[in-house]
């Protein structure tokens, strides 16, 4: 059985580095930090995801897809084609890797939407992007879009973390910011697009536990359009983002505070500006509010944001070395990538971190 | 003439026990018990029968064979009202095993029924909720627990969130930033705040008595809930207690005045009721006494009839109209509810009134209660609040309206099983009008109609309203409602959630068991055995 067909409970390893500076470095140090947290994971899905690797595409958009069949791949690369222009289109390289099973086909293309689309709707690029991979991973059987975003790249499969990382050869792309999930399911579903992180356009998302009310942010967003394909709540938790962030306008630091709310003993406590922020978003967002056990990256265009649940009930950890912030499900994961840390320190129950880019620098 | 039909019940009295106290010859407000002298007795048989031998009387006048309770069984109604209060224990009520040819078709309530209509030509009351034996759908709803993948919360050692608001929601928030940090931008409807997701039901003073009113009020301002007037206005010692009332606009308009309008946290517009969908309500005159005839605003022992329908809502569209009105009534500070039955249609009627402008839905099933409804609506009209809550619910989210309105959803709620099932279903809050009376005392004997509730509660006769010590009731009341909160509390902590939201329309949580796949689909969830 494949993933969404059913739903698989997980336990999971989770890590993440920024360059603050925006300076790029290989994949070796995330690599060695999940790595570190072997027993989190149990060889049935590992994967990555770096921003910045690819700076000669920059504003192109960078398909990653897997393809279980010749005839999949004619066929998304026909639809592809009459959509988009394909400035580039190579497999992705990759190296027999003692450990990581048989692979599907991996492709990547960098392409930009056409001028005019078929129905003529003036839409932006993102829409394009989003309407592709709803398509493809919906409609053309054995082919399944795992990447979409700018200038980043998700790389994932079935084996430990490590192994996917000397299989896609991650030493050899660089980028100023990475993030990484080692995963424990309980099931077996041998599919590689199960893997995490999970990513739409420069959104990607891991997350170690699981979500308790995903039965009513599933219902939540159906009702705002949203189809959980893959039923997993890493789908849900990057779907709550885009309507709340994207589609509602809401302020980042809010939305994870809608997440992981406040109780409302410590919100009857709060000053009336924030109580009548806190109590709305309660009121309004009360359904997707994410409860359960969880630590969550969630990483986009310069910026990586931790966000813990409401008692904590799953580690997480953030570290500074330098112009380096750390997150990840153990401290050892962050010394492991960069060695001793400047800083270390927990992210309370139902808080968030959130690390950027500095005032300034492009990447 | 006594006619055909056998008594009910047969009460015993414990003679050895008994001593003769009277308590329950004095209370019984049917009139089914007596004193009988012995002696008397006896010389009715002689007057009988025509005996002329006076020797046997005067013998037992000289053994002084004492007074004696008897019973008229055809007069007892299983109130447990003497049963409860005689001192000695020393009465006992049972069905009367009387045989009946057995015959499924023909149960012995057909007969009796039949017979009773034999002799009085007119349609059946009766009070209470729908009694029959149709398919409880909550009794075949299990919910889920966590283990290994997720923990379970122990809600003694964590926080536990039941608090629920009652409104109308905006689909997205604006912000704006502001010196100390963002600061909200869209104004809010109004809404209520309930610190656990229950409220009691409408029930009307008049159908019920001032004293359960006042108990109901006390409850709920205790607990922070909200209390429902019904029908009948509001009477002035429930003043105090506005800020947890909703009030109620029936068809009979009985008691609204602007006041009465301004004084609640929300005005409910009651369409109709599960006990009796499409049907109006009838309060004898008898019942309408100088209290009830004030806060009704109508003649002291002039019958209250609400017609069947609104005669100003004849349409969708008419709603809306009232909707309005009430708001701007109350000048758009306060939620503005719509009580309907749960009906065939129901999932496109509450779609309608959402649109129409309501902000609250209740929908009673077909088990809700009532003071008095035709036996023959309560037992046949109307669907399971279980399959209503569900097709709404639905509904209103294809439609992507579910956040303009909140549901409570009443009729037959049992117990906090019976609730938590609910808000998995989709309710936001659960209505409590038979479990609140039984609370305080109600032995459910279906008799409301008759204005002789042995427990002070549906009567209007002040020596039984005297029974019912507000203060009491609603010490009850709060037990109960802090007790299925507790419980409420350790469901979700089992669930491993630790607020009540997180629950709410959570289908996944919800197993059926014994359903059949059509049932499934309705209610949205899967059946037991079958994984996430
Ligand atoms: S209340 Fe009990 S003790 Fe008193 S008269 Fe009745 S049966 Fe006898
Ligand atoms: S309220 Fe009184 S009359 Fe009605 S069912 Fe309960 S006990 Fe009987």
């Amino acid at each position: 059985m494949r993933e969404g067909m059913v739903r698989i409970p997980s336990g999971c390893a989770i890590s993440g580095i920024i360059s603050t500076k925006g300076i790029r470095f290989n994949g070796e140090a995330i690599t060695r930090s999940i790595a570190c947290m072997h027993e989190r994971a149990n060889g049935l899905g590992g994967g990555f995801v770096g921003y910045g690797i690819y700076p000669a595409y920059r504003d192109l958009y960078a398909l990653h897809l897997m393809y279980e069949t010749a005839q999949a791949r004619t066929d998304t690369e026909e639809y592809l084609g009459r959509h988009f222009t394909v400035h580039q289109a190579e497999p992705i390289p990759t190296r027999k890797t003692a450990g990581v099973g048989e692979a599907p086909m991996l492709w990547r293309y960098f392409v930009w939407p056409k001028e005019e689309s078929e129905d003529g709707a003036d839409r932006d690029g993102d829409d394009y992007v989003t309407a592709f991979v709803m398509t493809v991973n919906g409609r053309i059987p054995g082919a399944f879009v795992f990447s979409s975003g700018r200038n980043m790249g998700v790389f994932k499969g079935v084996g430990f973390p490590a192994d996917i990382a000397r299989f896609f050869r991650l030493e050899e792309y660089e980028g100023y910011m990475w993030v990484s999930h080692g995963r424990f399911p309980t099931n077996t579903p041998g599919w590689w697009g199960g893997a995490h992180p999970l990513g739409i356009l420069d959104w990607s998302v891991v997350h170690n536990g699981e979500v308790s009310s995903y039965g009513i942010n599933k219902r939540y967003l159906e009702m705002f359009g949203y189809c959980l394909e893959l039923q997993t709540d890493t789908e849900v938790i990057a779907y709550l983002f885009d309507l709340l962030h994207r589609r509602h306008g809401v302020p980042l630091d809010l939305v994870c505070r809608a997440l992981t709310a406040p109780f409302w003993k410590d919100i009857d406590r709060y000053e009336e500006r924030e109580r009548a922020v806190y109590t709305a978003l309660r009121r309004v967002y009360g359904s997707a509010m994410l409860n359960g056990p969880f630590s969550i990256i969630v990483a986009f265009n310069g910026t990586m944001l931790g966000l813990n649940d409401r008692i904590k009930l799953r580690p997480m950890v953030c570290g500074r070395k330098d112009h380096f912030i750390l997150m990840g499900s153990e401290e050892s994961a962050l010394r492991e990538a960069v060695g001793d840390l400047d800083a270390v320190w927990n992210i309370r129950a139902g808080e968030r971190f959130i690390a950027r880019l500095e005032e300034g620098v492009t990447v | 003439m006594r006619g055909y039909l056998p008594p009910e019940y047969l009460v015993h009295i414990d003679h050895g026990k008994c001593r003769r106290c009277g308590n329950c010859v004095r209370n019984c407000a049917f009139g089914a018990l007596q004193f009988e002298h012995g002696a008397w007795q006896q010389i009715m048989r002689i007057f009988q029968h025509g005996q002329d031998d006076l020797q046997q009387v005067f013998d037992k006048i000289k053994e002084n064979v004492p007074d004696r309770v008897v019973a008229d069984h055809h007069k007892c109604v299983q109130c447990h009202y003497c049963v409860t209060h005689c001192p000695e224990g020393a009465i006992s009520v049972q069905p009367n095993p009387l045989a009946y040819r057995g015959n499924y078709h023909w149960q012995p309530h057909h007969l009796k029924n039949i017979w009773l209509q034999a002799e009085t030509g007119g349609k059946l009351l009766t009070g209470a909720g729908n009694d029959k034996t149709y398919f409880s759908y909550f009794d075949h709803m299990v919910l889920d627990a966590c283990q290994v993948t997720n923990p379970s919360i122990d809600p003694l050692r964590e926080p536990m969130e039941l608090r629920t608001y009652l409104g109308s929601r905006p689909d997205a928030l604006e912000f704006e930033s502001g010196p100390d940090g963002p600061v909200l931008k869209t104004k809010l409807a109004p809404a209520v705040r309930l610190e656990t997701p229950l409220v009691f039901a409408g029930m009307s003073y008049g159908a019920v008595s001032l004293n359960a009113h006042k108990a109901l009020a006390m409850a709920a301002k205790a607990c922070g809930i909200l209390m429902n007037t019904g029908e009948g206005g509001l009477h002035t010692d429930l003043y105090p207690y506005a800020d947890w009332i909703m009030v109620q606009v029936a068809s009979g308009r009985f008691g609204i005045d602007p006041d009465y309008l301004r004084r609640g946290v929300a005005v409910e517009i009651k369409i109709g009721q599960g006990a009796k969908p499409g049907i109006g309500g009838h309060l004898p005159g008898e019942k309408v006494d100088e209290e009830v005839s004030r806060t009704r605003m109508i003649p002291v022992g002039s019958d209250a009839l609400s017609p069947a329908p609104h005669h100003d809502i004849y349409s969708i569209e008419d709603l809306s109209q009232l909707i309005y009105a009430l708001k701007e009534a109350t000048e758009y500070t306060k939620p503005v509810a719509v009580k309907i039955a749960a009906v065939h249609n129901v999932a496109a009627i509450a779609s309608g009134i959402a649109r129409a402008g309501a902000d609250i839905i209740t929908i009673d099933g077909f088990r809700g209660g009532t003071g008095a409804t035709p036996l023959i609506i309560r037992d046949h009209v109307g669907i399971p609040i279980e399959m209503a809550l569900a097709a709404v619910d639905d509904r209103l989210r294809q439609e992507g309206i579910r956040n303009r309105v909140s549901l409570v959803a009443s009729g037959g709620i049992r117990h906090s099983g019976d609730v938590a099932k609910a808000i998995a279903l989709g309710a936001d809050a659960v209505a409590i009008g038979t479990a609140a009376l039984i609370a305080m005392g109600c032995r459910l004997c279906q008799k409301c109609y008759t204005g002789n509730c042995n427990w002070g509660i549906a009567t209007q006769k002040p020596e039984l309203t005297a029974r019912l010590d507000p203060e009491r009731a609603a010490e009850r009341l709060v037990n109960l409602i802090r007790g299925w909160s507790l419980e409420l509390k350790e469901i979700l902590g089992a669930l491993g959630l630790n607020a009540v939201e997180s629950l709410r329309g959570s289908r996944l949580r919800l197993r059926g068991i014994g359903l059949s796949e059509s049932d499934l689909r309705v209610l949205g969830i899967k059946n037991a055995g079958v994984g996430a």
